[in-house]
């Protein structure tokens, strides 16, 4: 069922909040990947707030879905929804990063309650995920298993290893996002090495393939209610998206792949996400 | 079967490790429903295929693709099942060594990996397919345990002692062509814990794997040159049972190790750590592949070639015997 006005406005502000938190963190923490953790966070907000059958009371229910964040070092703005939902206190966020903290910027799967995979070294996330969706099936289990990667990682070999295994095993309980803000480290993934045609490359692989504004709710969540519809196949929805999405300064910018913030760049980029939101949401 | 055991065999004293392995797991599918087989296109090979013929619905071929293959494992153990995974050694510790480091290790989860054609036992394959550098690959991986056993038997008994431990383990073997060491399976083995094969008073000979053979071989053959020589077979390379190498430093003085792998980082790695953080005096040779990689050849050459046979073996005995070990009388004064 699409999304209502005021689901997709709740969402929205639901990204504002997770966005001025991966700002505040960075702050407090002195560094973090903050352009592809701004880039995702969209498609995050909308599995955590309304599709993930999940409970953050019951971290280790066994039919809960899973989410892989093959994009580990999206783990700070991961780290804002999982604190936010109530997996752990959020307060707590104000040590990421510090000496003893069990919040690194890849998240540890044996000590972030809601982490259900450690993550961190690129295209390891998606054979992760197929491994759940084929434990799924093997135990007659219902529940969905949910994979997000960042596009650069897409140069990894063995993400295209799992991408056979899964089209294969027609694994339709699987729904990979590729969080497509078209920038790596040293510069755009186009220049670097070719990624394009890239939905063609997953169909290919016997994936149904999605391609969307991935900055866009009503997109979104159409995107994953179809993915949900999709038989015997595996599917992956690539997003495309902004790399820092909603701070003027770091958009479209690979040096704010990873970066540290000083007090005038916080207010900065905090002033900026507010106004961003103010006149989205009137 | 005998009571208390999980598994037997008919013959297993002439079956190869990997034959016995495949025949084990397929017996403890039973007991443990949630066992899933997986493995790259060396099904046969390796013969965890005995299990997916049995219970092909619990067995995934992935294909040559061993880095998602254990990305995929460590899916299935966070699903709540029980991966076993196999492929050659040199696949699992050398392309696939960060996926089980970090995918299977880093979450402590429940994958057990049996990996074969370990050291240079596949040997006429060159170096492509050798792997002497397993040991001290998996062994460096916190929450792994590791094990070589010695021959078919314990490989059964290795197999099923590593579903009673949550955790990751690697297992080791070779082509296992060579004749056992053990004829039935209720020797007492447990992981963690070496075997007194023979005991002795001049020497330690500390094998692992195929080594455990060549010791045994060996120590007949010192014994007829007067000579008393401990066999110790220390299957798990990690937890180590630091006690036995303790009192072998004690009582004997000088210790040989012996393995299908490189000298550096493996068993004879492992024990000197011991000896050494000991503090006591200690005569110590690591008998293995040394630096190099290993010409080609037919196992059993290749093992007398790099002197890790009963005639090498016996040969180090005689040089470390001719040295003088300065030793205090008292050994908890000595250090």
């Amino acid at each position: 069922m699409p999304l209502s006005q005021e689901e997709i406005r709740g969402l929205e502000r639901k990204a504002w909040d997770i966005r001025k938190s991966i700002i505040e963190i960075t702050f407090t923490c002195g560094g973090s990947h903050l352009g592809g953790s701004l880039s995702q966070t969209d498609v995050l907000v909308a599995l955590y707030y309304k599709y993930l059958n999940i409970d953050p009371a019951r971290p280790d229910w066994e039919d809960r879905d899973r989410f892989i964040l093959s994009k580990g070092h999206g783990g700070v703005g991961w780290a804002a929804v999982l604190g936010d939902k109530g997996y752990f206190d959020k307060a707590l966020l104000k040590n990421f990063n510090k000496t003893g903290s069990p919040f690194g910027m890849h998240l540890d799967s044996l000590k972030v309650k809601g982490c259900d995979a450690s993550t961190g070294s690129l295209g390891h996330g998606l054979a992760i995920a197929t491994g759940l969706a084929i434990g799924a099936k093997l135990q007659e289990k219902t529940f969905r298993s949910y994979c997000m990667m960042g596009d650069g990682e897409l140069c990894e070999g063995s993400v295209w290893e799992a991408a056979i295994l899964a089209g294969h095993h027609k694994l339709d309980n699987l729904t990979a996002f590729v969080d497509r803000n078209k920038l790596m480290i040293d510069g755009p993934t186009e220049q670097i090495t070719t990624l394009e045609p890239l939905a063609d490359k997953f169909k290919a692989f016997g994936w149904e393939t999605l391609n969307i504004d991935g900055h866009d709710f009503a997109a979104i969540g159409g995107a994953i209610e179809q993915a949900w519809t999709v038989k015997d196949k595996p599917t992956v929805i690539i997003c495309n998206t902004v790399k820092g999405k909603c701070v003027e300064l770091m958009e479209n910018q690979p040096q704010w792949h990873y970066g540290g913030l000083n007090s005038d760049l916080r207010d900065q980029a905090l002033a900026c996400i507010d106004s961003h939101y103010k006149t989205i949401l009137g | 079967m005998a009571e208390g055991m999980s598994w037997s065999v008919t013959d297993g004293d002439k079956l190869t490790q990997a034959e016995i392995y495949g025949e084990v797991l397929s017996q403890l599918g039973d007991r443990y429903p949630d066992i899933v087989a997986i493995t790259a296109d060396l099904a046969t090979s390796t013969k965890i295929g005995r299990f997916g013929k049995q219970y092909p619905k619990r067995f995934i071929n992935v294909g040559i693709a061993e880095n998602s293959m254990f990305g995929l494992a460590a899916g299935l153990a966070l699903a709540g099942l029980r991966p076993v995974v196999s492929t050659f050694a040199v696949f699992t510790a050398l392309r696939s060594a960060e996926q089980v480091r970090t995918d299977i290790c880093y979450q402590n989860l429940n994958v057990k990996i049996i990996s074969t054609h370990a050291g240079i036992s596949f040997g006429q394959a060159g170096s492509t397919h050798h792997c002497t550098e397993d040991l001290a690959v998996m062994r460096s991986f916190p929450n792994m345990t590791v094990i070589a056993p010695a021959d078919g038997i314990e490989t059964g008994n290795a197999v099923a002692a590593a579903m009673e431990i949550n955790g990751p383990v690697y297992i080791r073997i070779g082509r296992g062509f060579e004749p056992p060491v053990y004829k039935e399976q209720n020797y007492g083995f447990a992981i963690g814990k070496a075997i007194t094969m023979r005991d002795g008073k001049d020497i330690t000979l500390i094998a692992c794997g195929v080594g455990v053979l060549q010791a045994m071989r060996a120590a007949e053959v010192l014994d007829k040159q007067g000579l008393s020589a401990r066999v110790i077979n220390m299957h798990t390379i990690k937890p180590i049972d630091r006690d036995i190498i303790l009192k072998a430093v004690q009582e004997t003085r000088r210790i040989v190790t012996i393995e299908d792998h490189s000298i550096i980082g493996g068993l004879g790695t492992a024990v000197g750590e011991v000896i050494v953080e000991s503090g006591k005096a200690c005569g110590f040779k690591k008998l293995g592949v040394p630096d190099c990689f290993s010409i080609v050849g037919y196992p059993e050459d290749l093992y007398h070639h790099y002197k890790f046979d009963a005639d090498g073996i016996v040969e180090t005995v005689g040089e470390l015997m001719r040295r003088e070990i300065e030793e205090d009388e008292d050994w908890e004064d000595e250090a």
